[in-house]
């Protein structure tokens, strides 16, 4: 497969937030323990969901395009998360990400105005949305850790959601 | 009108992400008709919802008859989320069960089963899906927390699915009555 503008197949987008909620809600559901565990189990089960779409996606649509084929390696740490900024998310979200900082340690700061996993959920439910948005935010961050680790870096992928709908990603790199 | 002002995303992520998380229901049921049974519910939560956003962006006067209904769901409903129009066909003599032949499913796409999900339906059930992993069983759940939601108790199955090695992939759809309009829907 590649990401051949042609041959790119969609679905609609409700489609997929409609699923996202109910994956949220059955893998939290699944954990009948104590309340703080069960966050942390069904956190860890969506994140690593999302790390396999995210590997899968940028094996299918990068390992052969042009984005990664014209450049084999990237030229630094800063590169790869443009990458992700630019052309991951547009595969993604159809936009780019909003803002990137960094602090030049290893650590970059990325902000998505308008997340749009957030919009309907914000939406959907009044109270509790922080805390529920917490567990939307593992997917994403396994998503873009997947993506990370396809491209061979290794990572530790945080959101922070104090500002719905806005989401911020804190990637930071682990060294090997 | 509608069909612009309908967003889309890349099916990829779609199908990936549908894929994972059968894979992870599969891992934590450790049996397939508890997993089709998941599936289904989550699919009757979406239905529920779906419905409200449908009925707003297609803005169709309501249905006449159930033939009429099925080709709503095909033409508007699957072509409206998911980019697909499935053929309607196999009509009963009496109106009140169609089949959903599905020739292209973007939940599947990229799927191959392993052997022991397999197994074929028991046909002492009538064809229901009591063994093997019905992967895109969410389907049903749709179809049904929908159709429930304008008033129309449905049963839907999958008849066959190419996953499977079949023919084709075929879900049925069996009106079971109308809803009164005050009585309040079934909750599961």
């Amino acid at each position: 497969m590649s990401a051949d503008l042609a041959t790119t197949k969609y679905v609609c987008d409700s489609a997929m937030d409609l699923l996202m909620i109910e994956m949220v809600a059955i893998l939290s559901k699944t954990h009948s323990e104590t309340d703080g565990e069960d966050r942390e189990a069904a956190y860890a089960k969506l994140e690593l969901l999302g790390y396999r779409v995210g590997m899968g996606l940028v094996e299918s649509n990068f390992a052969n395009s042009r984005a990664t084929r014209d450049k084999p390696r990237f030229a630094d740490n800063l590169d790869i998360i443009k990458f992700i900024c630019k052309d991951f998310w547009l595969l993604l979200f159809n936009k780019q990400i909003d803002n990137l900082k960094t602090n030049h340690r290893g650590v970059y700061v990325l902000t998505d105005n308008n997340f749009r996993w957030f919009v309907r959920m914000a939406a959907d439910i009044p109270t509790d949305t922080a805390q529920l948005a917490v567990l939307h935010t593992a997917f994403p961050c396994g998503l873009i850790r997947g993506a990370l680790s396809n491209l061979g870096v290794s990572s530790i992928v945080l959101a922070d959601v104090t500002n719905l709908p806005q989401c911020t990603f804190q990637i930071k790199f682990r060294l090997i | 009108i509608w069909r612009n002002r309908t967003d889309k995303i890349n099916a990829e992520l779609f199908a990936l992400t549908y894929g994972s998380l059968v894979a992870t229901l599969v891992k934590d049921y450790e049996d397939y008709a508890e997993v089709n049974t998941q599936l289904d519910k989550m699919g009757y939560n979406i239905g529920v919802r779906l419905i409200e956003e449908f009925l707003a962006k297609s803005s169709l006067p309501k249905c006449g008859t159930f033939v009429e209904t099925a080709d709503v769901i095909s033409k508007i409903g699957f072509k409206m989320f998911l980019g697909i129009t499935p053929t309607i066909t196999n009509w009963s003599a009496d109106t009140k069960e169609f089949s959903i032949i599905i020739d292209e499913n973007p939940l599947s796409e990229f799927v191959e089963l392993p052997d022991d999900a397999l197994l074929p339906p028991p046909a002492s059930t009538g064809g229901s899906a009591a063994t093997g992993l019905w992967y895109s069983n969410i389907l049903c759940g749709v179809l049904r927390g929908a159709l429930e939601m304008v008033l129309l108790q449905v049963d839907v199955f999958f008849v066959s699915d190419v996953l499977r090695h079949d023919d084709a992939t075929e879900i049925r759809v069996r009106l079971v009555r109308i809803l009164d309009e005050d009585v309040p829907a079934s909750d599961e």
